[in-house]
């Protein structure tokens, strides 16, 4: 167990901005000093003297921002640009002659910086071989799933009166989910419907929320004893939507691919998804549902895969695809006033560090 | 294990039913249990001192056991059985003296156990839906029970009989319809016969037994979520609150205004505790961190992963950034060499520590420690 100090202001960035300040002031100064009639022609005379002296940088004191003719402005931009380019371009063509002369011996490349790779450790990251985590998933509401006591059953409804996007959405999410039924809400509050789901041995209750005809949320909760999820949906895209997709999707229960779930919290929402499907997939069905994480989003994808030999694989899309984004993890089933949060997404809060990834 | 446990200066309570206790000095966090038989049963659902002089835990589990803690020895030294587990769990749990403990479970029986007996000496019973009990720290025989639909009752445990103080609920609203009542928490106000409690309608009341009133004095609403726990910090005049989305706020009993907001929680609050002495408040919740906040800034001072749900929480009285107890013989040198480290790289530091806290000038002593403990850290 580790302790976390709580991080100092980072001075770096300030200093940063407060260098750059100055300037701009300066050049402004200049600008003011310079008569009204001749502004062009100074400028122009300034930019050849600095090009003549050196090529590409030009002077600190000028920026092209200040000029105020359009026309002029927009071609010395271009040009400013062209320069960039150029000595972009040179700097890479240098960069691989040096690479091919060394051959062999050439330094590996490097890796890019990718806010990823870049990722704020998180003290949660859960280790396979802790005990005390262990027991605590071992324990929790899901066990009895795991441990292949109860089946997956689950009911798909809506917002009330959904419309064609959001209908289609749930057939489709039936099509994907085994042992799904799709009904209507027909107006009735969540809280009725929760005892008549567990008296009905349901184990999952998943609502999508629909805004101006658009699906725009989903409730995700576990029967009987949650936990609720609550996600931000967007970029939902129907099979009809889908270029180079597959025939439709068959009744075998498909494979599930979890994808870097790997905090405490990540771990719940994993188990959430884990637990939606049955747990014996039928390889002959050759059908794969994706969950993939990655800053915070979660990517649904559902495939049918084909060895075409020993090497080559190839798979086909089925459909459909959208995005999830995880806003709040409630604990116990769905309660939005007196519940108890175990995790809620305080943007401005939590999000303020682009490298910390919560999942 | 004895050694350990004489550092530390937070104890915690989760629900895989381990008791940990955190030295902030040390910033360490160890378990105190058998990690051979876990279980849910075993769930701590109350915490308090055993003794004024805080060598010995009273933890109340879910399966209707109050076992003794040891602080000294480092291990549990003693299990006893008060009440049945159908009746709920706890709610409450207190020392009366030295051999008897008060109990309250949710269906709202409160039992006055004495060590010897197996029999409660008192039982009283406060009505349904019990969500706490707590003692008055000043009349150890004072206790206040509320609950859901279950107004604010305070006990004297002499007279099982009848409650000294029963509160009424507020007046109907303006649509003439009777207000709901919930109470959550509560807390004895010290220097005088007053009580604050938070209710799950988002609302925080104090209640004063000695005026002929029975509805509360005043009235202060904090958010628009449940509040589940609230503490006294020790400089009065405020109380601290935290709700089920992990805010938490301090709000002043003169006018029942907010005095300022504690950020950093992702998760719903389940325990608060002020320090006695310091202005800081620790708190606990299902995000699985104890996070400690300073009260005068308001800033996060500590935050510790502890990797399960954490039920309750309690800060010994001692200094928490002092480095362990003086009271074991083994534990002290181990301080003192500490203590040495930590004096060494002071000076190391001045300057750049100097330098950060120009603006604030004269801080306290202790802040300063603080803000050279940090730059150890970065050291290391």
């Amino acid at each position: 167990m580790d302790i976390t100090e709580v991080p100092l202001s980072q001075d770096k960035k300030g200093k940063k901005k407060k260098m750059k300040k100055p300037k701009k002031k300066k050049s402004a100064g200049q600008d003011m000093s310079g008569e009204s009639t001749g502004v062009e022609k100074k400028e122009d005379e300034e930019v050849k003297m600095e090009k003549s002296e050196e090529a590409a940088a030009f002077p600190p004191t000028f920026s092209v921002s200040e000029i105020k003719n359009k026309q002029r402005r927009h071609l010395m931009f271009m040009k400013l640009k062209q320069e960039k380019r150029k000595q972009k371009m040179q700097l890479k063509k240098k960069k691989r002659k040096e690479r091919e002369a060394l051959g062999d011996k050439a330094p590996p490349k490097e890796v890019p910086k990718t806010i990823e790779n870049q990722r704020v450790y998180d003290e949660t990251t859960v280790d396979p071989e802790d005990e005390e985590v262990a027991f605590d998933e071992g324990t929790d509401e899901f066990s009895a799933y795991f441990n292949g006591l109860t089946n997956p059953k689950v009911l798909i409804t809506t917002s009330d009166r959904p419309r064609g996007r959001t209908v289609r959405f749930c057939e489709q999410l039936a099509t994907v989910i085994p042992n799904a039924h799709v009904y209507y809400r027909r107006g009735l509050a969540l809280k009725r419907v929760i005892p008549q789901c567990i008296a009905r041995n349901f184990t999952y209750l998943m609502v999508i929320n629909e805004d101006r005809k658009v699906p725009n949320g989903l409730v995700l909760c576990h029967l009987p004893e949650g936990p609720t999820a609550h996600f931000k949906v967007s970029n939902v895209r129907l099979r009809k939507e889908l270029k180079r997709r597959g025939k439709d999707p068959t009744e075998h229960n498909p494979e599930v691919i979890l994808n870097n779930f790997t905090t405490r919290l990540g771990h719940s929402i994993g188990r959430l998804f884990a637990a939606l499907f049955p747990q014996d997939p039928q390889f002959i069905g050759r059908q794969v549902a994706t969950f993939h994480n990655q800053r915070d989003f979660i990517f649904f994808r559902f495939h049918r895969y084909i060895f075409k030999n020993e090497k080559k694989v190839g798979i086909q899309e089925l459909g459909p695809r959208f995005t999830l984004k995880l806003r709040s993890l409630q604990k116990g089933t769905f309660d939005s006033k007196f519940g108890e949060y175990e995790w809620v997404l305080k943007r401005h809060e939590m999000d303020a560090c682009r490298r910390k990834f919560q999942l | 294990m004895g050694d350990s446990s004489r550092l530390c200066s937070v104890w915690l309570g989760s629900e895989t039913g381990i008791l940990k206790g955190v030295s902030l000095s040390r910033k360490q966090a160890f378990n105190f249990c058998n990690t051979s038989h876990l279980s849910r049963d075993q769930e701590v659902r109350a915490l308090c001192w055993g003794d004024p002089a805080e060598s010995e835990l009273l933890v109340g589990s879910v399966d209707g056991t109050v076992k003794t803690f040891s602080t000294e020895k480092g291990s549990f030294t003693e299990t006893r059985r008060c009440g049945d587990p159908s009746e709920g769990c706890f709610t409450g749990l207190a020392a009366l003296d030295g051999s008897r403990i008060i109990t309250c479970v949710e269906s709202g029986t409160v039992r006055v156990w004495r060590e010897d007996s197996s029999e409660p000496v008192t039982e009283l019973d406060a009505g349904k839906n019990v969500c706490r009990m707590r003692q008055s720290s000043v009349h150890r025989n004072k206790v206040a029970t509320g609950g859901k639909e279950n107004g604010l009752k305070i006990w004297d445990l002499e007279e099982p009989k009848k409650p000294l103080f029963t509160a009424k609920n507020l007046r109907d609203d303006w649509l003439d319809l009777r207000r709901p009542q919930w109470v959550r928490d509560m807390a004895f106000i010290p220097d005088s016969d007053k009580v604050v409690t938070c209710t799950g309608y988002h609302q925080v009341h104090v209640f004063d037994p000695s005026t002929p009133q029975r509805r509360p004095v005043l009235e202060a609403e904090y958010g628009e979520y449940p509040l589940t726990t609230l503490s006294l910090p020790a400089s009065g005049n405020t109380v601290v609150v935290g709700n089920t989305h992990g805010q938490i706020a301090m709000l002043d009993l003169r006018k029942g205004v907010v005095r300022g907001c504690l950020k950093g929680l992702a998760g719903g609050v389940r325990g608060l505790h002020c320090h006695p002495s310091q202005p800081v408040v620790a708190s606990c919740g299902l995000d699985r961190f104890l996070r400690i906040h300073s009260l005068e800034d308001r800033k996060l001072q500590h935050k510790v992963y502890l990797k399960s749900r954490l039920n309750c929480i309690l800060l010994s009285s001692r200094d928490l950034e002092e480095a362990g107890g003086a009271k074991g013989e083994g534990g002290t040198e181990e301080v003192k060499e500490e203590e040495d480290e930590v004096w060494d790289t002071m000076e190391q530091v001045e300057e750049t520590s100097k330098r950060k806290n120009t603006e604030e000038g004269e801080e306290e002593e202790q802040q300063k420690k603080k803000g050279k403990k940090k730059r150890k850290k970065e050291q290391d």
